[in-house]
């Protein structure tokens, strides 16, 4: 009797608990998904549809003209492409540069690399945005205003995270493996290239992630220093867009949803370590 | 390789020598680095402390020594302090956000069926392009340009229940403004909240779970009591970020008011001084207010989460295995 009495309620309670947790969940779910169905709807209506029929409604046919405008004339290709060129770039950069300031900091400890590594966790402080207010004077004091490798750079040059998680990962590399090529006569150079970089691999992983969803997604630093039509990459194509006085929004909307399905592949396919990279990255900030 | 006779020892046979490697390798290694952190972190910052104290333009023409008038300016000209006013809007969000994304968290940390696809969703507009999560907001709150307009999306599903439409950027309410945009804020980084707290949530050991079962206590008992404490090192952590996160904000705001309707924040305000005003020497000044408010914070967190700095890492790992 006693037992059954107790048992009740906390099953009855068990299934409130499960339908509030669900009902939250798709609760959360929603919120995310409506906005962006309305802007996928409206990618396929046309100009007069798009004024005349209610947010939800479905186009009439899912035509693809929209976004071939957005992609074309619209510029969206020449965005993604410039935006592409950039990463692999700034990419290539921040692991050369990146694992080597990290191989010399972590492996020849001495009081000078202490001071650089000083230097480097210092630079971190610095907000990176308001800084700008002075590296723009810079940047175009060498003449690198209106050109690629403005942001280029200063995606490299000033990437301390990076250096960071490449820090962290070569303390977890065994000194005995550095050891064991200096007994086969293997030079520093040497032992960088074919001992530490190979074993930097999931570092170097996490680096690529971070890189690439924070220079994709980066807006301030391509519109503040390259204002030139042949420029643009994905956010300043999208923010050109609503800054002009006329604006087909079913041209745009076509847009957003084209800027999206790079960061949505990526995502699907590398979504474990989406996860654990950007936390770990964002960690050491 | 090398000879004990040291006269043989050319300065070129010294450098094959791991002392010599040595030198040269950091020499090598680290010059692109360090030139690059001297030229674009730390000149910019110098030239920023010394830019402050000047009235200065875009082009450094003729910079006038004004003392502490630019500081004295961003703390009095009401123009200017209200930003700090804006961004407490921010910082009271994100208190709501870890919320939560606590609770979010807990839940996908329970028995629920389809955990990587809810996981997912709620994860995806932190990796979404700021302008396009801008301008979906837009259509979210407004029917577009002008962004006064009122058929959005969302007024249109309060019609489906009934209600009124709302006029959300009302210019003479700049409260509700300014709760849109933290609302967008959120909507975009919440995500990333809900992963950290599943990290934290998930390398609580087990046994503690199985022990409180067997004691016959309930999910919110759990929570209280095994959950909580637990993760209480990793909330306040976020909480102290949620300081910094709130000072910086820049980009929701900027692209969907551009920072009218009493929706300015610090850094937009920071942005325009220099770039549209190009009063270089005011804007320097904002720019060190940031960056000693951000020091202030960082040296409470680094004197509150001395040992706690590695725990978040350590869980994430685990999360991904």
């Amino acid at each position: 009797m006693n037992g059954e009495k107790q048992k009740k309620p906390v099953y009855i309670s068990q299934i409130v608990i499960k339908i509030l947790s669900y009902a939250v969940l798709i609760g959360g779910c929603l919120m995310v998904l409506i906005p962006i169905a309305v802007i996928l709807l409206g990618a396929f209506k046309d100009g007069k549809e798009f004024a005349n029929t209610g947010v939800f409604q479905l186009p009439e046919s899912f035509a693809l003209d929209n976004f071939k405008t957005a992609f074309f004339e619209g510029k969206v290709m020449r965005g993604l492409v410039n935006t592409l060129l950039m990463i692999v770039i700034s990419c290539a950069g921040t692991i050369m540069t990146g694992t080597m300031t990290a191989f010399i900091i972590q492996r020849f400890d001495s009081k000078m690399t202490r001071l650089i590594k000083g230097a480097f966790l210092l630079a971190t402080l610095l907000p990176n945005i308001s800084m700008q207010v002075t590296v723009f004077q810079i940047i175009s004091k060498i003449g690198l205003y209106n050109t690629m490798a403005a942001p280029i750079i200063l995606y490299v040059g000033t990437d301390i995270i990076s250096i960071y998680i490449f820090m962290q990962f070569l303390g977890q590399i065994p000194v005995s493996l550095d050891e064991s090529g200096i007994m086969d006569g293997a030079s520093y150079p040497r032992i960088y290239f074919s001992i530490i970089l190979p074993n930097l691999k999931p570092a170097i992983a996490t680096v690529l992630i971070i890189k690439f969803v924070s220079i994709y997604n980066d807006f301030y630093t391509p519109q503040l220093y390259m204002q030139d039509e042949r420029l643009l990459v994905v956010s300043t194509v999208l923010y050109k867009y609503i800054s002009s006085t006329k604006i087909q929004w079913e041209v745009v909307f076509a847009g957003i949803i084209l800027c999206i399905i790079p960061t949505l592949l990526i995502f699907l396919f590398l979504q474990k370590y989406i996860y654990s990279g950007l936390v770990s990255g964002a960690v050491k900030e | 390789m090398t000879t004990k006779d040291g006269k043989n020892i050319s300065f070129r046979q010294w450098l094959r020598t791991y002392e010599g490697q040595k030198l040269y390798v950091s020499i090598l290694f680290l010059i692109i680095p360090l030139a690059l952190l001297l030229l674009f972190t730390f000149l910019p910052a110098v030239n920023m402390i010394g830019y402050s104290f000047q009235e200065r333009d875009q082009f450094g023409v003729d910079p006038k020594f004004v003392g502490f008038d630019n500081y004295r300016k961003i703390f009095s000209d009401p123009d200017y302090f209200i930003t700090f006013k804006n961004s407490l809007y921010y910082l009271a969000g994100s208190f709501v956000q870890q919320i939560i994304a606590l609770l979010v968290a807990s839940i996908l940390c329970s028995k629920i069926r389809a955990k990587g696809f809810f996981k997912g969703v709620l994860f995806f507009p932190y990796l979404m392009n700021g302008v396009a999560v801008s301008i979906i907001f837009l259509r979210f709150f407004t029917k577009g340009n002008p962004p006064l307009t009122q058929e959005g999306t969302l007024n249109s599903v309060l019609m489906l229940f009934g209600a009124e439409p709302v006029r959300w950027f009302d210019p003479s309410n700049t409260f509700l403004v300014n709760c849109c945009l933290v609302f967008v804020s959120i909507w975009r980084y919440i995500g990333f909240d809900i992963i950290m707290y599943i990290g934290a949530i998930q390398s609580i050991s087990p046994d503690l779970y199985e022990a409180s079962d067997l004691d016959g206590a309930n999910p919110w008992q759990q929570f209280r009591y095994i959950v909580f404490p637990c993760i209480k090192p990793i909330v306040s952590l976020q909480l102290i970020l949620a300081v910094k996160g709130a000072i910086s904000v820049f980009e929701i705001p900027y692209i969907i008011t551009g920072g009218n309707y009493g929706s300015s924040t610090f850094v937009i305000k920071t942005i325009e001084t220099a770039f549209k005003k190009k009063q270089v020497g005011l804007a320097c000044a904002m720019a060190v207010v940031l960056l000693v408010i951000i020091i202030v914070v960082t040296l409470i967190q680094k004197y509150f989460f001395r040992e706690g700095d590695e725990k978040p890492a350590k869980n994430s790992k685990k999360e991904a295995a």
